[in-house]
C-alpha cells in the first residue's frame, strides 16, 4: 500500500468534474438560426421576443428555441428549411423592422446556455466564409486632411476678408496660402493661429502679397494616421453589422492593416463591394449666373464654380462652395417617395446650421445634390472621373431642385436607382472610410469545404485516438487502459480550456490537438517505462509506482518546456492557420502535463495504490 | 509486450563515425537540394492566386487548362487536388496586376467551360504579403532556435547544449531537403510543423540527456562512451514507444484529415523519424566527442534535485 495525499485527489476530481461540464456544449454540435438584431439598434426586449415568435407561430414556422443574445435575439431551428421559411415569414409581416442574419447556433439544451457556457467557436476553414486583409492607404488619409485645411482656409480667409491668390497643397503635408497684395502676412498667420493653435506656420515675402505656408509636424501626421485606422474600423464594423454576419472579427494588425473575417459569408465579392465602397453625398448650390453650356465648350468653369455632369445627361454648374458633406449626416434610410427610390438623410447639428442658413438665403434658387464614389481600377479599366493613380473618383449630379421652403436636419435626396438607394443609405449610416483600402489578402472557404474539414479533422482525431489506445493497452496492458483513460481526459481538458477562453478551433488546430494526444502519450510512457525498469531492478510494485512518478518528473518537465518555447514562438509571430496550430499544441501541452503527472497518478492510486497485498503490475 | 525483452545493450558510441557520415552525406544532399532545386513555396509566400474548385464529374485538367489559357491565364498552374473532380489552379502574382480580381476572373473563365463549377475554396495573397509572412517565418524560426537554445544552455551543461542543438538543426534540414527533393508544396502550415518537429526532436534528445546526467552522477565506473551507451539504451524502448505513439496521430492525420493538410503531415512525419533518430545516434555521439566527462555534470546536480522534489 503506498500513501497518496488526499488533497491531491480531491484537487483531479475538481478540476476533472470542471472541465466535463465546461466541454459539455461542443458535444451537441450546432443547428441552423437566425439572428435578429432591431433596425434602430435598439436591445431587444422580452417583448419584442414575444412580437416575433408571435409571427412565426401565426406562420406555423416550428422554432426549436428562441433567446436574446446581448442586443440580439436568437432563433433557433430543426432544418435549414425552417429557418429559411422563418426568415421569409419575418420579412413579409415586418418589413424594415429587423436586420436578420443566416447562421448557426449551438444546440446545446437552455441550461447550459443559461449558465453562460459556451462550445468553442469553429474558424473559418471550419464553417465557411471569407477573410479579408485590408491595408490602409495613410498617405492618403493625410492627403484627405490637406484637402479639408484648404477648404477650410478658403472660408476662414474669405469671412476675415483677407485677399488671396491662391491656397493650395504644399508638398504631401502643407498647405500653401499666396496672398494679394495689401493682404497683412503677420494677421493671416494670427488668424490661422487663433482657429488651432497646434499649427506650425512658415511665412515668406515672396510673390505679390508674400505667402503662408500651413505646415503639419511629423506628430500631427501620425496622429492622422492612427486616427484614420481607428476611424477605418469603426467604419468597417459598423458595414460589417449592416452586412448582418454574426461573430464578425475587425480588427487592428500591425501598423497599417485591418482584418476582417465574416462566418457563413459565401459571396465575397458582395462584401468586398460594400465594405470597400467609398460612396457619399455633397449638397451644393447651382451657378445660375453662368451658363453650363458655355462652359462645356470652353472646357473650364467660371471663378467659383465647377462643372458637373448630370446623371442623365447633360453639365450643369455648380458653386465650388459645400453646403453639407457626408459626414455630417448622422442617419440615413432608404424608402420611397412618390414611387421615387428616396434616401431620407439627417444632419448633424452643424451640418443643419448650415443648411438653414443657406435655404433661408436662397429660397427659390436650385440646389444640387453630387454623387460620388471612389473606386480602384486596374489600368486597363475605363474610369469616367478623375483617374489618380489605381483610384477612380466618379462624381455625378444626381438631382437638381429649386429650395422651396426652409429646412434643416431632416430632408430625403431622390434622383437614384432603388439598390443604389439602399446601399447609399447603408454606407451613409455606416459612416465613411477616413483613408482609401485596399486588400491584401483575401481567403474564401465554401461551407462544402467547411463541412469537409470538420468530418476529415474530427474522424483524424478519432481514428488517431483509437489507434493509440488500442495500441497502449496492447503494450502496457491494464496501465495502458490506465493511460487511455487519462489521454481521454487530456483531450478533455483541453476542449474545457479552450471553450472557456473562447479560442477559435481551426483544422490546424484539430491537427494541433491530435498532435498533442500523441505527445501527451510521451509522459505515460516516460513513467511507465521507468516503472518496469524499477521492477526489473527488483523494486516491490508500490516502491516501483512511486519511483516511477518520481524520477520521469524531470525528463517529463524538460521535455515539454522544449515544446512550449516552440509553441509559444509560434503563437507569437504566427498568424491565422499557424496561430491556431500554436493555441491548441501550448495548450495541450499544459493540460498533458497536469493529467499525466497529476491525474496518471491519482487514477493508479485509485486502482492499485490502496491494495495491501500486491505482488506484480499489469504493466 | 515490449519492444525488448531483456535489457538490451547495443553499442552505439563506437560507431558514431558511421552516423556522422550518414547524417553528413543527407545534410550535405538536402542543402544542394534546397539551393539548386528550391522549395516548392505555396502562396503564402510568393502570393498570388489559388482556387479550389469542384466539379460534378471528372474534370478534365487539360479543358480548363485551356479555358484558363483563353482567358489570358496561360501561366497558370492546374492540377487535381484530392479526389479526381476537384481541382487545384495556382497562379503567381503578375507586376501591377489586381490580384483580388484575377481570382473571379479564373472563376469565370472555367465556368465558361463547365457551369456547374462549385468554389470550394479562394486564396489571394498579395505579393507583398508574402514577402511578410516569409520574413516573419524566418525570424520565428530564428527565434525560436535562440529561445530554445538559451533554456538548454541554462538547463544543461554547453556540452550537452550544443548537441541538441545540433541534432535540433540536423532534423529541420533534412525535412526541407525531402520538400525540396519531392517538391510538394510548403505553406505557412508546413512551417509551422518543421518547428513542431523541432520541439518534438529536442524533448526526445532532452529525456535521453536527462539520463546520461543520471548515469554520469550515479556511477563512478565506466568510460564516457560506455556511460552514455547506457543510458541510450535505458531511453531505448520509450524513444521508439512515443515515436510509434507520435507516429499514429500524425498517420491519420496524413491519410484522412485531407489534402489542406498535406504539407504539414508530411513534414511532421518526416520529422518524427529524423527526430528519432538525431535524438539516438547523433545529439550524444557530439556531446561525446566534446569530452563529456562526469567532471562536467556534476554542479547540474544541485539544480536537479531542487526540481525533482516537487510532486
Amino acid at each position: 500500500m503506498h500513501t497518496y495525499p488526499a488533497w491531491r485527489l480531491w484537487l483531479v476530481a475538481v478540476v476533472v468534474a470542471l472541465a466535463l461540464v465546461l466541454a459539455l456544449p461542443n458535444v451537441f454540435g450546432e443547428a441552423p438560426a437566425l439572428h435578429l438584431s432591431r433596425d434602430d439598434r435598439a436591445a431587444f426586449t422580452e417583448q419584442g421576443q414575444k412580437a416575433v415568435m408571435e409571427i412565426l407561430s401565426a406562420r406555423q414556422v416550428p422554432v426549436d428555441a428562441a433567446w436574446i443574445e446581448g442586443d440580439r435575439l436568437v432563433l433557433r431551428f430543426d432544418e435549414a428549411a425552417q429557418q429559411l421559411a422563418a426568415r421569409d415569414a419575418i420579412a413579409a409581416a415586418a418589413p424594415r423592422e429587423y436586420l436578420v442574419a443566416l447562421s448557426m447556433a449551438p444546440r446545446m439544451p437552455g441550461w447550459l446556455r443559461a449558465v453562460g457556457l459556451k462550445p468553442m467557436s469553429l474558424g473559418l476553414d471550419l464553417r465557411g466564409g471569407v477573410y479579408f486583409l485590408y491595408e490602409v492607404d495613410v498617405a492618403g488619409a493625410v492627403k484627405q486632411l490637406i484637402a479639408s485645411m484648404e477648404r477650410d482656409y478658403r472660408t476662414l480667409l474669405r469671412d476675415e476678408r483677407i485677399p488671396y491668390t491662391s491656397i493650395q497643397a504644399d508638398g504631401l503635408d502643407g498647405v500653401r496660402i499666396e496672398l494679394r497684395s495689401g493682404a497683412d502676412v503677420e494677421r493671416v498667420s494670427a488668424v490661422l493661429r487663433k482657429q488651432d493653435p497646434a499649427i506650425t506656420l512658415e511665412e515668406d515675402r515672396l510673390g505679390e502679397g508674400g505667402a503662408v505656408t500651413v505646415r503639419l509636424t511629423p506628430d500631427q501626421v501620425k496622429q492622422r494616421q492612427d486616427f484614420a485606422i481607428q476611424q477605418n474600423i469603426t467604419t468597417l464594423r459598423n458595414r460589417v453589422d449592416e452586412l448582418g454576419v454574426t461573430e464578425p472579427i475587425v480588427a487592428r494588425q500591425g501598423v497599417d492593416r485591418i482584418t476582417v473575417q465574416l462566418p457563413g459569408v459565401q459571396d465575397p465579392n458582395e462584401a468586398l463591394r460594400v465594405l470597400g465602397a467609398t460612396a457619399t453625398l455633397e449638397f451644393r448650390l447651382v451657378d445660375d449666373q453662368n451658363d453650363a453650356m458655355e462652359a462645356e465648350r470652353l472646357g473650364r468653369a467660371p471663378l467659383g464654380s465647377k462643372l458637373y455632369q448630370r446623371r442623365e445627361g447633360g453639365p450643369v454648374l455648380l458653386k465650388r462652395d459645400i453646403i453639407v458633406s457626408g459626414e455630417q449626416l448622422v442617419d440615413a434610410s432608404s424608402g420611397f417617395s412618390e414611387g421615387q427610390p428616396a434616401v431620407y438623410v439627417k444632419l448633424d447639428a452643424r451640418g443643419a446650421a448650415e443648411m438653414l442658413d443657406t435655404t433661408r438665403e436662397n429660397l427659390g434658387r436650385p440646389m444640387a445634390v453630387v454623387f460620388i464614389e471612389k473606386k480602384r481600377v486596374t489600368e486597363a479599366e475605363p474610369c469616367a472621373g478623375v483617374r489618380t493613380g489605381t483610384e477612380c473618383t466618379e462624381e455625378e449630379v444626381i438631382s437638381v431642385a429649386t429650395i422651396r421652403g426652409v429646412f434643416s436636419s431632416n430632408f430625403q435626396i431622390t434622383g437614384l436607382m432603388a439598390g443604389e438607394a439602399r446601399e447609399l443609405a447603408l454606407l451613409l449610416r455606416a459612416g465613411s472610410l477616413a483613408a482609401p483600402l485596399y486588400i491584401v489578402e483575401q481567403r474564401t472557404v465554401g461551407p462544402s469545404l467547411g463541412q469537409d474539414n470538420v468530418e476529415r479533422g474530427f474522424k483524424a482525431l478519432v481514428i488517431g485516438l483509437i489507434g493509440m489506445f488500442i495500441f497502449l493497452a496492447v503494450y502496457y496492458r491494464l496501465f495502458g487502459v490506465a493511460a487511455s483513460v487519462v489521454l481521454f481526459m487530456n483531450m478533455v481538458l483541453l476542449t474545457a480550456l479552450m471553450s472557456l477562453l473562447q479560442a477559435t478551433l481551426s483544422l490546424p488546430g484539430i491537427a494541433g490537438i491530435v498532435l498533442t494526444v500523441g505527445m501527451a502519450a510521451d509522459a505515460n510512457v516516460l513513467i511507465y517505462e521507468r516503472i518496469r525498469e524499477e521492477l526489473r531492478n527488483g523494486m516491490s510494485p508500490h516502491a516501483a509506482i512511486n519511483a516511477g512518478f518520481d524520477k520521469a518528473f524531470s525528463a517529463i518537465a524538460d521535455s515539454n518546456i522544449t515544446t512550449l518555447i516552440a509553441g509559444i514562438v509560434l503563437f507569437t509571430f504566427g498568424t491565422g492557420p499557424v496561430r491556431g496550430f500554436a493555441v491548441t499544441l501550448c495548450l495541450g501541452i499544459l493540460t498533458s502535463m497536469f493529467t499525466a503527472i497529476l491525474g496518471s497518478r491519482a487514477l493508479i492510486h485509485l486502482i492499485w495504490g490502496r491494495r495491501r497485498k500486491l505482488d506484480a503490475l499489469p504493466i | 509486450m515490449e519492444f525488448f525483452k531483456k535489457r538490451t545493450s547495443f553499442r552505439f558510441m563506437p560507431l558514431r563515425r558511421r552516423w556522422y557520415a550518414i547524417s553528413g552525406v543527407l545534410i550535405v544532399a538536402s542543402l544542394l537540394l534546397i539551393a539548386f532545386r528550391g522549395l516548392n513555396l505555396g502562396i503564402d509566400f510568393t502570393g498570388g492566386v489559388v482556387l479550389e474548385l469542384s466539379f460534378p464529374q471528372t474534370a478534365d485538367l487539360d479543358r480548363v487548362r485551356g479555358a484558363l489559357a483563353s482567358a489570358g491565364h496561360e501561366d497558370a498552374t492546374v492540377q487535381s487536388f484530392g479526389t479526381e473532380r476537384e481541382v487545384l489552379v495556382r497562379l503567381l502574382p503578375k507586376e501591377g496586376e489586381d490580384t483580388a480580381a484575377v481570382g473571379q476572373d479564373v472563376l469565370e473563365a472555367v465556368k465558361a467551360y463547365e457551369s456547374a463549377v462549385q468554389l470550394r475554396r479562394t486564396e489571394v495573397v498579395g505579393a507583398q504579403i508574402g514577402k511578410e509572412l516569409a520574413e516573419q517565418g524566418a525570424l520565428a524560426a530564428l527565434f525560436a532556435f535562440l529561445m530554445i537554445l538559451a533554456y538548454v544552455a541554462v538547463r544543461f551543461q554547453w556540452k550537452l547544449g550544443l548537441g541538441s542543438i545540433v541534432a535540433a538543426l540536423h532534423d529541420p534540414i533534412l525535412v526541407l531537403g525531402f520538400f525540396a527533393a519531392t517538391q510538394l508544396t510548403f505553406d505557412l502550415p508546413t512551417l509551422a510543423a518543421i518547428l513542431a518537429v523541432v520541439g518534438y526532436s529536442l524533448n526526445d534528445t532532452v529525456v535521453v540527456f536527462d539520463r546520461i546526467r543520471e548515469r554520469f552522477v550515479m556511477m563512478r565506473k565506466g568510460s564516457s562512451e560506455e556511460i552514455i551507451d547506457l543510458a541510450i539504451n535505458d531511453t531505448l524502448s520509450r524513444t521508439l514507444m512515443t515515436s510509434v505513439t507520435t507516429l499514429i496521430a500524425v498517420f491519420s492525420l496524413l491519410f484522412i484529415a485531407g489534402d489542406v493538410l498535406r504539407g504539414f503531415s508530411v513534414a511532421l512525419a518526416i520529422g518524427v523519424f529524423v527526430g528519432t533518430y538525431s535524438s539516438i545516434f547523433v545529439a550524444s555521439s557530439i556531446a561525446l566527442d566534446l569530452k563529456l566527462s562526469a567532471r562536467d555534470l556534476m554542479p547540474a546536480q544541485r539544480e536537479k534535485g531542487a526540481v525533482d522534489d516537487m510532486p
